[in-house]
């Protein structure tokens, strides 16, 4: 079973349908135990940085995450989730995350030219780091998948499996060990996207 | 980079696709879940729901229907047609839409864009924007395009950008019907001051025009469509792919 995590940041409909449409039992949840007790974890997110941190360190559901991520569950953060997963942001000011990807976010202003629209919103193509990740196992380079966001990983080097080009080449996807993130929206990005979340839920 | 983006815009009543559809292999034409699959199946990058209904009950209805949309279909979802407040927007978010599109609601209310996008984000607020020639001067119209509120179309649209508007739908009631190609000189005159996303409506008849709007005006980053879609005298398949042909970015 697939928990995703309720923390009350989002609306998770859309998220929660497309594991339905693959056919994988999914369950859309806050309780701590019936998130230590699923095979995989989705962190989803929307909105600001600071907000979202907030709700999941005090409601101590970071600790479940970390804990189930150290015991080798396979957990996979979407955008916003994504970005929860890296050591700290600055998105207006200086936030703590969850520390699983080394890393942190930071502004896209800070490294694309300036007549380029901002959020990064769209249908852009990935382009592979290194050799294709099993996440990928299911998709071709320069498929094209569903961005919005202002701020992205930086200083991830290690992990990033997949760049975006929008004047420079922003960290689409990261891995480290069992952890996965990416910053599109494989619930919005058609065929290609549901392909992805069907490999990662066929992670050991 | 960006793809360019084609979408079509379905306009919904009492819980059916208004204006007549000719698709074969669909089993019921008017059907908005099947209509938007067969969409999502053959290329729209976008697909625009629009609530053309009128009384409460009838507005539950598309509600309902827009869950069942949702739940089926896995690309950006737009919602548009009577959102007057937040509540509204609260609505059709619940039910999956990622954007929402806002017009005569916000002529009404101006203070509308700026709350919605406080509170939801400047990119789930979309301004949509029917607009006229009036006396060489281009002027918003509300009510559906039939009611002049004679305010500048330009000072609008700004004004809704610097509220917090995400993105532009700029539907040229001039040449909306006709299918003589998109409002080039009003969609250009927008692209001038704005930095949002600008989406072209109205006027487009074949493929050419596409293809005439992405390469006379680089900034403009979708054309919107409903009939020519619908009646398929433009397949959105081989659009894209005539796009592709002529260099122009688009996802196949």
């Amino acid at each position: 079973m697939v928990a995703i995590i309720d923390y009350g940041v989002g609306n998770l409909f859309s998220l929660a349908s497309s594991f339905k449409q693959i056919g994988v039992n999914v369950v859309v949840t806050g309780d701590k135990e019936v998130i230590k007790n699923a095979d995989k974890i989705i962190l989803p997110g929307v909105g600001a940085f600071e907000d979202a941190s907030k709700k999941l360190f005090s409601s101590k559901l970071s600790d479940v995450i970390v804990e189930q991520a150290q015991k080798g569950v396979p957990i996979l953060g979407i955008c916003l989730g994504m970005q929860l997963l890296f050591q700290k942001s600055y998105e207006y000011g200086e936030h703590e995350g969850l520390g699983l990807i080394k890393g942190e976010i930071r502004p896209i202003k800070e490294v694309i030219p300036s007549h380029l629209k901002i959020p990064h919103i769209g249908w852009n193509a990935l382009k592979f780091s290194k050799e294709k990740n099993q996440l990928f196992k299911y998709i071709n380079e320069n498929d094209c998948v569903y961005f919005v966001h202002s701020f992205y990983g930086a200083n991830c080097e290690d992990s990033v499996i997949a760049t975006a080009e929008y004047g420079a080449p922003l960290t689409a996807a990261v891995v480290c060990k069992n952890v996965y993130g990416c910053q599109f929206h494989p619930e919005k990005s058609g065929k290609v996207g549901l392909n992805i979340l069907r490999a990662f839920c066929e992670m050991e | 980079m960006i793809t360019k983006r084609i979408i079509p815009c379905l306009d919904v009543k009492n819980g059916r696709v208004v204006k007549g559809v000719n698709f074969t292999g669909l089993l019921d034409v008017s059907s908005p879940v099947e209509l938007g699959k067969y969409y999502s199946d053959n290329g729209a990058d976008e697909l625009v729901f629009y609530d053309i209904t009128a009384s409460s009950e009838d507005r539950a209805i598309f509600t309902d229907i827009l869950k069942e949309v949702a739940s089926t279909i896995f690309i950006p979802l737009t919602v548009g047609g009577g959102i007057n407040t937040l509540n509204d927007f609260d609505r059709v978010l619940k039910c999956g839409a990622d954007k929402v599109s806002v017009n005569s609601g916000a002529i009404k209310n101006p203070s509308l864009i700026y709350e919605a996008a406080k509170r939801y984000g400047d990119q789930c607020v979309v301004l949509s924007a029917d607009v006229k020639r009036v006396d060489g001067v281009f002027k918003v119209f509300a009510k559906g395009g039939r009611e002049n509120t004679g305010m500048d179309a330009l000072e609008w649209i700004k004004r809704g950008v610097d509220n917090g508007a995400g993105e532009i739908v700029l539907n040229s009631i001039d040449t909306d019907g006709v299918k003589k190609g998109f409002d080039l000189e009003m969609l250009k005159a927008v692209c001038d001051i704005v930095s949002v996303p600008v989406i072209a409506s109205g006027g487009a008849g074949k493929v050419e025009d596409f293809i005439e709007l992405f390469k006379t005006l680089p900034k403009v980053d979708a054309g919107l469509a409903a009939s020519i879609f619908h009646f398929g005298e433009v397949r959105i398949n081989e659009l894209k792919k005539a796009l592709k042909d002529n260099d122009i970015l688009v996802r196949l």
